[in-house]
């Protein structure tokens, strides 16, 4: 089980900030994540449309699209950072 | 060269003041010749904007901002240096963020600055939410592709 996280127009479009999920076997990598979880419904297909934008930190550290995700005990999707 | 200092990170929705900020950085210290601030503020693009909402991942964002510092106070001689963001809803002319580098000599202070800023705008999980002038939330801001290039510029 791993939490994961949404921010900004990410967490609006999926509809919640965070969700306790258990991944598939399937899902390996940070981007296999991405694709998985596109199919789940219209608002994770609208947020997730363009997978390559989307910015994943694992256990509050920046993570690349092909960083495996086992042992993560926290996941957060979000858009490009807009701070500063 | 001597040990770097630790810097002081702040992710709070309460507002700074700048020369109090300032002032911590020389109190006690001899050996401080140059201290250069930025200041970024919430500003209103010709009076379409009421505020900026800003979201941030809590945790992630002082874990990134105090990275970011790491980095710059090994790669600069500094004698001090401070960074504050903060988040929740801000009017125009609001503050938004600090970041302050004190060194014995002003090219280590205006770079550390400057590459604390271009990290921070680009790494640190904050996002911006225009609110238009009636209050009604308007749109996420976009991420710059001038950001990211000014980040760019301090790869070695």
């Amino acid at each position: 089980m791993v939490k994961v996280r949404y921010f900004a127009w990410v967490r609006e479009r999926i509809g919640k900030a965070e969700e306790d999920i258990v991944l598939p076997d399937e899902v390996i990598s940070v981007g296999d994540l991405l694709n998985w979880l596109k199919e789940r419904d219209e608002g994770y297909a609208n947020a997730l449309q363009h997978p390559q934008t989307i910015r994943v930190a694992i256990n509050q550290e920046h993570a690349d699209h092909d960083e495996p995700v086992a042992g993560a005990r926290e996941i957060a999707l979000f858009p490009p950072m807009t701070g500063g | 060269m001597a040990e770097p200092v630790t810097p002081t990170v702040r992710v709070q929705t309460e507002d700074f003041d700048v020369s109090a900020e300032v002032a911590k950085l020389t109190e006690g210290r001899t050996d401080v010749g140059a201290i250069v601030t930025f200041t970024g503020l919430c500003r209103d693009e010709g009076g379409a904007l009421s505020a900026l909402e800003l979201e941030h991942y809590p945790g992630m964002a002082e874990a990134e901002i105090s990275r970011i510092a790491a980095e710059a106070v090994q790669r600069w001689p500094l004698t001090g240096l401070l960074a504050i963001h903060r988040y929740g809803l801000m009017r125009p002319g609001d503050n938004i963020v600090l970041v302050a580098a004190a060194s014995s000599h002003r090219q280590a202070a205006f770079e550390a600055a400057s590459f604390v800023m271009d990290f921070l705008k680009t790494e640190a999980p904050f996002w911006k939410r225009e609110h238009h002038a009636n209050g009604e939330p308007g749109a996420w801001v976009d991420a710059k592709e001038m950001d990211d290039e000014a980040r760019a510029r301090w790869s070695r």
